[in-house]
């Protein structure tokens, strides 16, 4: 091995340190300044709307883990169907998106929020009221193109780079 | 003590064991090395300490349930190993897919080469002793595809994109522009890494002669992908097989000669210009249309037994299903391309020291999520 190039590699490095230096940073200050996350975001927890829903079952059928389970049972009052416990154990839950995608009557929705971290392992296990929608736990647009039109764009590093240089 | 007394001073092996936690293991890989001082005479692999026994969760899962796990073999490159299951659940249905899913499942493809590639020569820098300063540049590269696949199917590491019949959504209509945004400042950084790195003499110091792996040591071993290419194999199955829609664009094969750790370096950076180049195509050809044939929720394939491949970044993954006819696989079994690769180490390592083990280990790329499955 020769090294009659000794020394160019040394000064190559330093022309794109620096001139990586120079460049528009690409890291965010999390909890201060965030990003906008995907408009199809799988995030952390499922929602569930009680309006919709007819306990079919065919998430819980879908769902590759087994972490949805449905209880039905007939009102005898006025002999209507209705769903009893709808219950998600999210820490079983891989956030596939399957039983969003199995859904015929558009009842179950990903979440868009994240940070959603739990201090016990029971409160992961979420059912009926606890998983309805609210504004700390707003809906996904994954394969909901109608909410997703509604969520803020989301922010690119691509983006980011390109208007920099203009 | 005198110099005669070293001389006859008696010396014996030595076992080392690197991992299953070291740094430069990518993973949790445990090898056994035994050295001569700081020469390496033999290695023994141990692998197992991420089995989840995969192969065999698919057996209880629906056909359509087991592709979230797919994406938990090679978690770098989860959107290869979807292609591949649906591949060669497809096969075994006898589904069509619509043209505008295919070329959908070209640019996810496409785009998942670039990522395993910046994954895989920032941290063979890494490993090369270019601490972190590549691989962050590469990490940052590679984030900006990241965000695209985030748009696209909602999450950054598991994808669960790709389904038997087609793909799950639709792309976003932001998401084309957004491609070619990309394209327009990919090129850029790759010279930009080429000329920093492809004379840098310390890089060919650690990397040229290194590690070599003859060409028919390679076929003999059943290497595949840019380690194979390397060694002067020139087989890839978007050429020698072709699947998909791989047959309407126009792109090269890289070859290297030397068969060394710097040959599948360049192997790799010179992939990475081929993938931009199918890509540019697939912007420019790209139909309307659905983009999901008309698939029952339950899929029964008839009874029988398949076998897809298809070039992963990797090498050649291959997926082989038999089908009894009802809603899951009687029997999956998944070709690694990672554990494949693994097996020619022992041969390109004797002889060479304890920090070309190191080298030589990073260059062959391996993802420890699939070798254990």
């Amino acid at each position: 091995m020769k090294f009659e190039r000794y020394g160019i590699g040394i000064i190559k490095g330093m022309t794109v340190t620096i001139r990586h230096l120079l460049r528009h940073p690409t890291v965010n200050q999390f909890p201060e300044q965030r990003l906008n996350v995907s408009r199809r975001t799988r995030g952390n927890e499922l929602i569930w709307s009680r309006e919709k829903c007819t306990g079919c079952a065919t998430c819980a059928k879908t769902c590759p883990q087994g972490a949805i389970e449905i209880v039905t049972a007939t009102n005898a009052e006025n002999n209507k169907y209705e769903v009893e416990t709808y219950r998600v154990d999210t820490g079983y839950c891989i956030q596939c998106g399957l039983c969003v995608e199995a859904c015929p009557y558009d009842a179950v929705f990903m979440g868009y929020s994240y940070e959603r971290a739990k201090y016990r392992r029971g409160e992961l296990v979420q059912t009926n009221d606890e998983l309805l929608e609210s504004p700390e736990r707003p809906a996904s647009g994954y394969y909901h193109p109608d909410i997703a039109g509604k969520l803020p764009v989301q922010t690119l590093l691509v983006d980011k780079i390109v208007e920099k240089r203009k | 003590m005198t110099t005669t007394e070293l001389m006859t001073l008696k010396t014996e092996p030595f076992v080392l064991n690197f991992g299953p936690l070291h740094p430069s293991t990518h993973g949790v890989y445990r090898m056994r090395a035994t050295l001569d001082g700081e020469v390496v005479l033999d290695i023994e692999p141990v692998f197992g300490y991420l089995h989840r026994g995969i192969e065999k969760l698919a057996e209880e899962r629906t056909y359509t349930g087991f592709i979230p796990l797919t994406d938990r073999l090679d978690y770098i490159c989860p959107m290869s190993n979807n292609l591949a299951y649906c591949l060669a659940v497809e096969k075994l249905a006898g589904i069509r897919v619509p043209e505008r899913a295919e070329y959908l499942r070209v640019i996810m493809a496409e785009l998942q080469r670039l990522v395993n590639h910046f994954i895989a020569v920032g941290t063979f820098l890494n490993d090369c002793g270019a601490f972190m300063t590549p691989v962050v540049y590469m990490l940052r590269e590679r984030e900006k595809i990241l965000d695209m696949f985030d748009m696209v199917c909602g999450q950054r590491l598991t994808y669960n994109y790709m389904r038997i019949g087609g793909v799950g959504q639709d792309i976003p209509e932001e998401f084309l522009p957004a491609l070619r945004k990309f394209l327009g400042t990919t090129p850029r950084f790759i010279e930009e890494m080429e000329w920093l790195l492809k004379q840098n003499e310390i890089l060919l110091a650690r990397t040229k002669g290194v590690g070599i792996l003859p060409r028919d040591t390679a076929i003999n071993c059943g290497i595949s992908g840019p380690v194979a290419r390397a060694s002067g194999v020139n087989r890839d199955l978007r050429k020698a097989d072709p699947y998909s829609i791989y047959d309407r664009f126009e792109f090269d094969i890289p070859t290297g000669e030397a068969g060394d750790c710097y040959e599948r370096y360049r192997v790799r950076i010179e992939e990475m210009r081929q993938s931009l180049r199918i890509l540019e195509q697939v912007t420019k050809q790209i139909p309307g249309g659905p983009v999901r044939a008309e698939v029952p929720h339950l899929i029964r394939p008839p009874r029988g037994e398949a076998y897809a491949h298809l070039e992963a970044p990797k090498g050649e993954l291959g997926f082989y299903i038999v089908s009894d006819n009802s809603i899951a696989p009687y029997r999956c079994h998944v070709r690694p391309t990672s554990l494949i690769n693994l097996t020619a180490l022992r041969e390109m390592v004797r002889g060479w020291k304890v920090a070309d083990l190191i080298v030589i280990f990073g260059s062959i790329d391996i993802t420890m999520g699939e070798v254990d499955r």
